[in-house]
This record gives structure tokens, C-alpha cells and sequence, in this order.
């Protein structure tokens, strides 16, 4: 099936309705085998098992900024082609990309206490993590103040991509903000790779996590397509009752 | 190049004539900077300190307060509609407008700056730095500024929104402005990298700026 002819909404919710299933249960079977091998992961040696923190926290960030690149895409499907089912796209991904942030961004701090015995650094990573959830939420807010759905997507398509090519600027500013005023580095991922025994869960746990992004954003997609006939619907009737009045 | 001219001299003549955001914009940004003392405490060490971060924090506040009139009075009376379907370019035509809009809001900034650098107890050479990082730092402020101006109008809010929407674009310009301002303040690290970035910043939204704002009000007002 081509991507256009997506662009009816009736054979999009078909698709969904056949898809949607199938997903969930690969969700649900890779969140059991995922769990499973993250409780039985060994501990790590200097951390004990506050490492498994790291189960939850490395797929939140990915999908937070996968959540990011998704829209840019949906942006540039709304601006240059369109496309009716790349706004609903867009509009779908931004709450569930910012949730993902912000558990990323929670975790992290609940994993820093016990490791770096603190919560919160004003460290690069960090502070990059926490401007992307502020953009995320400028965008949200942006789809609620506009009065008229497809004005909103285009005023929040042209953020998106704005903010895409500002993202990697605010990654890099972040970066050398720090290293000029802080010495220390207390997060190195790199250096000794990782255990196979501890990457293994983390590269399920990953695809689990993708997966339920996948599903969330389809059903959110359904949503909203839904809202908007709903909306329709009531337009349609509100005018039907001004007329038969007037 | 006329139609440039023009606008941006009917622009200026707005701002500065009664009702215009001229000057508002450095009253306030001296009002901030009064503002800073009575909650840190006047402690001229640590005022000399951090005086630069409060300078940028109070441009950034400053250059943000009139944007978004800025397309706003000219959507209401019509003449955006006429920008739009002159024989300009509306890219040209929004960077005109930031030019003034930053000729007379940005700039008095960077005039009045050197006299509160003096309240703040930064010392005369190093508030020449500081002046300088202003003086090329708040175009870009304006030119990130034009695409949140550009985005409010076509969704008739102003205000907050604008402020939510632009704030987090332009925490480069804070971080490598405050660097370079730091810098040539404290030594120790080369004034030349910051800066040089800076005015990189500056250029880059100079071109993505317009571009956007334009995109976001043809999207915004068709």
C-alpha cells in the first residue's frame, strides 16, 4: 500500500484496526522476555543494582529523541506534501515523545542520586535532555492554542522543524558550556563496553519500548482522527440548528 | 532596493512616534537590572561576578517584550496583507522589519548597557567586551525572535506563548554571549572561540529567521 493512499483516513483506521493487534502482542511478548532477563541481569559490581535503572532510562531517551526525529519527518509531510495523515502524525507523536522525555529525565535523576549522590547536575546530557522536553512541551502547547486544527499543524510543522535544526545546535552549545565550567566528568558511557549479560535485556527492553511507542502513536493517530470527525460532526450540527433557527 | 528603505524607515517612524515599542524595551531592561541587586544583595563582588549573565538575561527579556507586536499591528490594519502580495520578497520584507525592530529595541540596549555594567560593578575594559558580545548577540535574539512573532500571529496569541515558543531557540546565544562576555571578565580562557561562534549564531538565524517567519505566516494567514 502506497503512502498516499493513506491520505484516506477510512483505509488508514482499516489498517490500524488490522495492525493494532499484532503489535500489542509483540509488545506484551518482548515487555515479558525484557523484564524477565533485566531482573535476572547480574548486578553490576560498583553499582549494585541500581544499574538496572538503566533499563528504563536508555529507551525513554532514544524514543525521546526518535519521538523528535518522527515529527520532523510528519513536519516536512504537512509542509511540502501535504499529506492530510502527516499532521496527525505530528500531533500524535508530540505528548507521547515528551512523556518519554520526561521519564527519561526522571529516572535519570532517580539513578544519579544513588551513583553521583545528587539528583540533578547541570550537565550537558542533561541539560540538552531537559530543553528538548521544553520544546516538546512548546509545541504541545502551540497545537492548543490554535482555534483551527489544520492552522495549528502548520504553525507547529514549521517549530518542529525550526527546533530540529536548533537541536543539534543546543546539543553542542550544551556540551561546550560544560567543559568550559565543569571539570569533572561524571557520565561516561563509553570506555568499557558494556557486559554482553547487561546488554542483552537493554537491547530488548529497547525494541519493547519501541514497540509500545509504535502502538501508542497509532492509537493516538486513531484518536485523533476520531476527535476531529467528532469535531466535524458538531460543527455540522451546530449549523444545521442555525439554520433551521434563522 | 527601495521597498527595502521604505518599510524599514516607515518601521522606525512607527516604533519611535507615540504608541511605538522604542525605548520601552531599554526601560524595561533597566528596570530588570535595578530588579537584580534588591533580590541578590548589593554585593559588588558578587554582582561583578555574575553582572554579564545578568546583562544578556535582561537583553534576552528586553528583545522578547515588543516582538509580539511586531507582524500583530500590521496583520490588524492590513498592511501584512500587502507586504504578502508585493513584489518583494516576504522573506525580505520580515528581515526588514527585524532590522528595525532591532535598530530600535536591540540597540539602545547595547547603548545603555556600558552605564549598568558600571552599576554592576564591572570594570570599564572589560565592559567593552561586554558591549561588544551585546552588540552582536541581540540580532540574533531578534532574528529567532521573528519566527515566534510570525507563529503568534498566525494563531492570533501573543504573549506567553511567544516567550514559551522562543526562550528554549535561544539558549545558544545565552551560553556562547555570557562565555565570551566571561571571558574577557575573568581570563583564562581565549575571548576569540565564544565570540567567533557567537557571531556564527547570529549570522545563521539572520537567514533562518525570515525563512521561517515567512513560512509560518503564509502557512498561518492562507
Amino acid at each position: 500500500m502506497a503512502l498516499i493512499d493513506l491520505a484516506n483516513p477510512t483505509r488508514f483506521l482499516r489498517l490500524v484496526q488490522r495492525v493494532l493487534p499484532w503489535l500489542i502482542a509483540a509488545t506484551v511478548v518482548l515487555f515479558v522476555i525484557g523484564l524477565y532477563q533485566s531482573v535476572n541481569a547480574p548486578d553490576d559490581y560498583q553499582q549494585g543494582a541500581t544499574v538496572k535503572i538503566m533499563y528504563l532510562h536508555v529507551p525513554s531517551a532514544w524514543l525521546g529523541m526518535m519521538g523528535w526525529a518522527l515529527m520532523s519527518a510528519a513536519a516536512l509531510g504537512t509542509l511540502v506534501w501535504r499529506h492530510p495523515l502527516a499532521d496527525v502524525a505530528g500531533k500524535a507523536a508530540a505528548p507521547i515523545g515528551a512523556a518519554f522525555t520526561f521519564i527519561c529525565l526522571v529516572t535519570g535523576s532517580l539513578w544519579g542520586r544513588p551513583t553521583w549522590g545528587t539528583y540533578w547536575v547541570w550537565d550537558a546530557r542533561l541539560t540538552s535532555m531537559l530543553v528538548l522536553l521544553l520544546l516538546y512541551l512548546g509545541v504541545m502547547a502551540l497545537y492548543w492554542t490554535a482555534e483551527d486544527p489544520g492552522r495549528g499543524s502548520r504553525a507547529a510543522a514549521v517549530l518542529t522543524l525550526v527546533g530540529a535544526l536548533n537541536l543539534p545546535i543546543i546539543k553542542f552549545s550544551v556540551d561546550w558550556w560544560n567543559t568550559l565550567h565543569q571539570t569533572e566528568s561524571i557520565f561516561r558511557m563509553g570506555g568499557p563496553t558494556i557486559a554482553p549479560s547487561i546488554l542483552w535485556p537493554l537491547v530488548v527492553m529497547t525494541l519493547a519500548f519501541t514497540c509500545l511507542f509504535v502502538t501508542l502513536h497509532l492509537m493516538a493517530m486513531r484518536n485523533e482522527i476520531l476527535r476531529r470527525r467528532v469535531r466535524t460532526m458538531q460543527l455540522m450540527q451546530a449549523q444545521a440548528l442555525a439554520e433551521a433557527s434563522a | 532596493m527601495t521597498a527595502f528603505t521604505s518599510l524599514l524607515a516607515r518601521d522606525m517612524r512607527i516604533a519611535v512616534r507615540v504608541g511605538g515599542g522604542a525605548l520601552m524595551g531599554a526601560l524595561f531592561f533597566l528596570t530588570v537590572v535595578v530588579m537584580m541587586p534588591f533580590a541578590l544583595g548589593p554585593d559588588l563582588a558578587l554582582l561583578a561576578r555574575i553582572g554579564p549573565a545578568i546583562l544578556w538575561l535582561g537583553a534576552l527579556l528586553a528583545s522578547l517584550l515588543a516582538l509580539d507586536r511586531l507582524f500583530a499591528t500590521d496583520h490588524e490594519d492590513g498592511s501584512l496583507d500587502l507586504l504578502m502580495m508585493g513584489r518583494m520578497p516576504l522573506e525580505l520584507a520580515i528581515a526588514g522589519k527585524g532590522l528595525a525592530h532591532w535598530l530600535t529595541t536591540g540597540l539602545p540596549l547595547v547603548v545603555i548597557s556600558p552605564v549598568l555594567g558600571l552599576m554592576l560593578n564591572i570594570e570599564a575594559r572589560a565592559m567593552g567586551a561586554v558591549a561588544l558580545t551585546l552588540a552582536v548577540g541581540t540580532p540574533a535574539l531578534t532574528f529567532i525572535g521573528l519566527v515566534g512573532a510570525g507563529l503568534s500571529v498566525a494563531l492570533r496569541r501573543g504573549g506567553l506563548l511567544l516567550a514559551v515558543l522562543v526562550l528554549p531557540l535561544t539558549i545558544p546565544v545565552l551560553i556562547f554571549g555570557v562565555a565570551a562576555a566571561n571571558a574577557a571578565i575573568i581570563g583564562g580562557v581565549p575571548f576569540g572561540p565564544p565570540f567567533t561562534i557567537l557571531c556564527a549564531l547570529s549570522l545563521a538565524s539572520l537567514v533562518i529567521g525570515p525563512i521561517a517567519a515567512a513560512a509560518a505566516l503564509r502557512f498561518g494567514l492562507e
